[in-house]
């Protein structure tokens, strides 16, 4: 197996969709003769044409719309936004006409939108947010958050054979950070959760760059502990039962997100564990995440809002001790 | 702002070249269908048998009818809420669209949604959202797979003078004239958005912006049906010739309140009476009586025709509530938008298409 970077194996499973679906085509902002902004389409117009790599206007809610149009007359389109921030001037299409056809006259919109998402660049207050909680609250809307390689690719497969429209939240932090060995050709990874560390002792829930993160604050075993770590990969879905069956297995939870802590996606697993885990629990539910504020641009002032390895360790040692 | 349109006799010459007596007929057919469908919604919704609000086209029926008579099978259509003789001319039948008002299962939505705001997607349709100018994206999505594939087929959609207004309106017509896409661009200016004027919303007519997206514009009587015909039917051919899409400004009126709950106490009534006098349906009725057409006994089909979908509609049953949370998300291989009824005698002999 070849082993690729984050950014690769997204660039690698949109190449085999393209060459495998004729119905597939890319729809986005500098995507095509310029490759993208992170380069993630870099030589695809040269291999697809101009058609299938589109460069449109700057017009997100544009983007969406017509990407709805398409999907409606058979072709599968992969809108990228440029960063995630963008989509709020989409927002309406995808929440509105996208995530609510089906429901409402049985039309079903296949299209997935790729949204570079997180922070740590110092890329300010509109090129870092972490959107997915928007779209969870949103009917219709699948959402799914790749931390490796291999399901950065698997993912997308799955969420360009999906028949709904699915929000494809790549980490801009992970593209060239993180490598791994991917499976070649097309393969699905399922919307559930994985366990990427096994444990017993407390289960640290995450997703994203949280997982790479939270694997880090618990590789020097925190004083003995064993430490699972739960990666959701799939946000909707949620994989309540692989949560839940965690939360038996460890009885301590700490639910980290990068994203702003009020009604994220973090929010939800530990509303789900109140209501179902209970009983299984032997300690508060702990949560790292941002505050609610902006993400600012100066390094300082970033790193003091952005859930970090120490951040996460301390919430662990201290449930540890409960 | 008072937009100017063609005194009707002048629209209305040459306009018969490529409209047969029973094309003719059916427009009108269409028209009354529409009006009358709708008073009869307008009734049951009195009689508190509609849920939420209501709406209707009264005094527009021209627009719809004469631009979806235009329409052929394999083209797709995001119709609006004052649109009801486009869905009629589809082919969605009577009885489902007083279930759809009722909230039953015979609805189109089967109750997920309310009264116009559906499209039968097996028809070619897909249905509005309540913010209007969205449905222009969709429309021109559509036309973008269109012509990737090299299909000779094209979009429609319909909006209003309020639309004009939101981005939506300018990030579809730009994009259309940038990919030169078969798209057609129904604006339904009918004089107010809810309780706002033209003068409040633009300060040109707006026909006049497709010269600035490099489209073709064109402003067309709304209240004559034929007129609505022959201007989307050139509005097709330039589309399937290549040449791009075209934003029709139908100029018309909105006879009744936003809904049925509106007065429209901010509309002055000799502007009501003014239009009045410019009825669609009159002015279609008046040329086929000319011509000797039995237009009173067209009115007593259509009118059977109501009985009978009203009956048929308050048979069906309210939809299962324990069906409320489902659907939410397709599941295995989705359907696609199907091939609508066209009615035009161009389509019917195959020399229109």
């Amino acid at each position: 197996m070849p082993t690729l970077t984050y950014l690769q194996a997204i660039s690698s499973a949109l190449r085999d969709e393209m060459r495998a679906d004729e119905r597939v085509m890319l729809m986005g902002e500098d995507i095509g003769a310029f490759g993208g902004a992170f380069k993630v389409t870099d030589g695809f117009f040269k291999e697809f044409g101009a058609d299938r790599v589109m460069d449109t206007p700057l017009a997100e809610s544009a983007i969406i719309g017509c990407a709805v149009g398409a999907a409606a007359v058979g072709l599968r389109p992969v809108c990228e936004m440029q960063f995630s921030d963008f989509i709020s001037c989409g927002f309406d299409q995808l929440v509105n006409v996208a995530g609510k056809m089906y429901y409402r006259q049985g039309l079903a919109v296949p299209l997935v939108v790729r949204l570079p998402s997180g922070g740590g660049f110092s890329g300010g207050p509109f090129h870092s947010q972490n959107p997915e909680a928007w779209f969870m609250h949103a009917p219709g809307l699948k959402v799914v958050a790749p931390s490796t390689a291999e399901d950065a690719k698997g993912l997308l497969h799955a969420a360009i054979h999906d028949p709904n429209p699915v929000c494809y939240m790549e980490h801009k932090h992970l593209y060239r950070r993180i490598k791994g060995e991917v499976p070649e050709g097309v393969y699905e990874t399922p919307f559930s959760a994985r366990v990427a560390q096994p444990g017993s002792d407390l289960v640290v829930i995450c997703y994203g760059a949280m997982v790479p993160l939270a694997l880090e604050a618990v590789s020097d075993g925190l004083d003995g502990a064993s430490v699972e770590v739960l990666d959701l990969r799939s946000l909707v879905p949620l994989d309540e039962d692989a949560i839940l069956d965690s939360v038996a297995r460890c009885s301590k939870v700490v639910v980290v997100d990068e994203a702003n802590a009020t009604c994220a996606a973090g929010a939800q697993v530990a509303a789900l564990i109140a209501e179902k885990g209970f009983e299984d629990l032997d300690g508060p539910v702990m949560r790292v995440a941002t505050p609610d504020v902006p993400i600012p641009f100066s390094p300082p002032l970033e790193q003091a809002v952005l859930p970090s390895v120490e951040r996460v360790r301390e919430a662990c040692r201290e449930l540890l001790e409960y | 702002m008072s937009i100017d349109v063609a005194p009707p006799e002048e629209a209305a010459a040459g306009l018969t070249e490529h409209l047969t007596l029973e094309d003719r007929i059916w427009l009108l057919r269409a028209m009354l269908l529409m009006r009358g469908l709708e008073e009869r919604a307008m009734n049951l919704y009195r009689q508190g048998k509609v849920p939420g609000s209501f709406y209707d086209g009264y005094g527009q029926e021209a627009v719809s009818a004469g631009a979806a008579f235009a329409m052929a099978p394999e083209d797709r259509l995001c119709i609006l809420h004052r649109d009801l003789a486009a869905h009629l001319i589809r082919g969605v039948a009577p009885a489902q669209v007083l279930g759809q008002y009722l909230g039953r299962s015979i609805g189109i939505t089967g109750g997920r949604d309310g009264n116009v705001h559906f499209g039968d997607f097996r028809l070619g349709c897909v249905g509005m959202v309540s913010m209007l100018p969205d449905m222009m994206l969709v429309a021109t999505g559509m036309a973008m797979a269109f012509k990737m594939r090299g299909e000779r087929r094209c979009a429609m959609t319909w909006f209003g003078d309020g639309s004009t207004s939101r981005g939506d309106f300018h990030e579809a017509l730009n994009w259309a004239g940038v990919q030169k896409l078969p798209v057609i661009f129904v604006l339904e200016n009918n004089q107010y958005a809810y309780s706002t004027p033209l003068d409040k919303q633009f300060a040109v007519d707006p026909v006049r912006r497709a010269e600035a997206y490099g489209i073709a514009g064109v402003t067309v009587d709304g209240n004559d049906a034929e007129a609505m015909f022959e201007v989307c039917r050139e509005a097709r051919e330039r589309a399937l010739a290549g040449d791009g899409p075209t934003l029709v400004e139908a100029v018309t009126m909105r006879m009744h309140g936003h809904a049925a709950h509106d007065d429209m106490k901010y509309v002055p009534k000799e502007q009501v009476e003014e239009w009045r006098a410019r009825d669609p349906i009159d002015r279609q009725v008046a040329r086929l009586v000319s011509l000797g057409v039995d237009v009173d006994a067209l009115r007593a089909s259509v009118s059977e025709e109501i009985d009978a979908a009203t009956e048929e509609a308050l048979a069906s049953p309210m939809p299962d509530p324990a069906t409320a949370a489902s659907g939410v998300f397709c599941e295995g291989e989705p359907e696609l938008l199907g091939d609508g009824m066209a009615r035009w005698s161009g389509f019917t002999s195959g020399g229109g298409a």
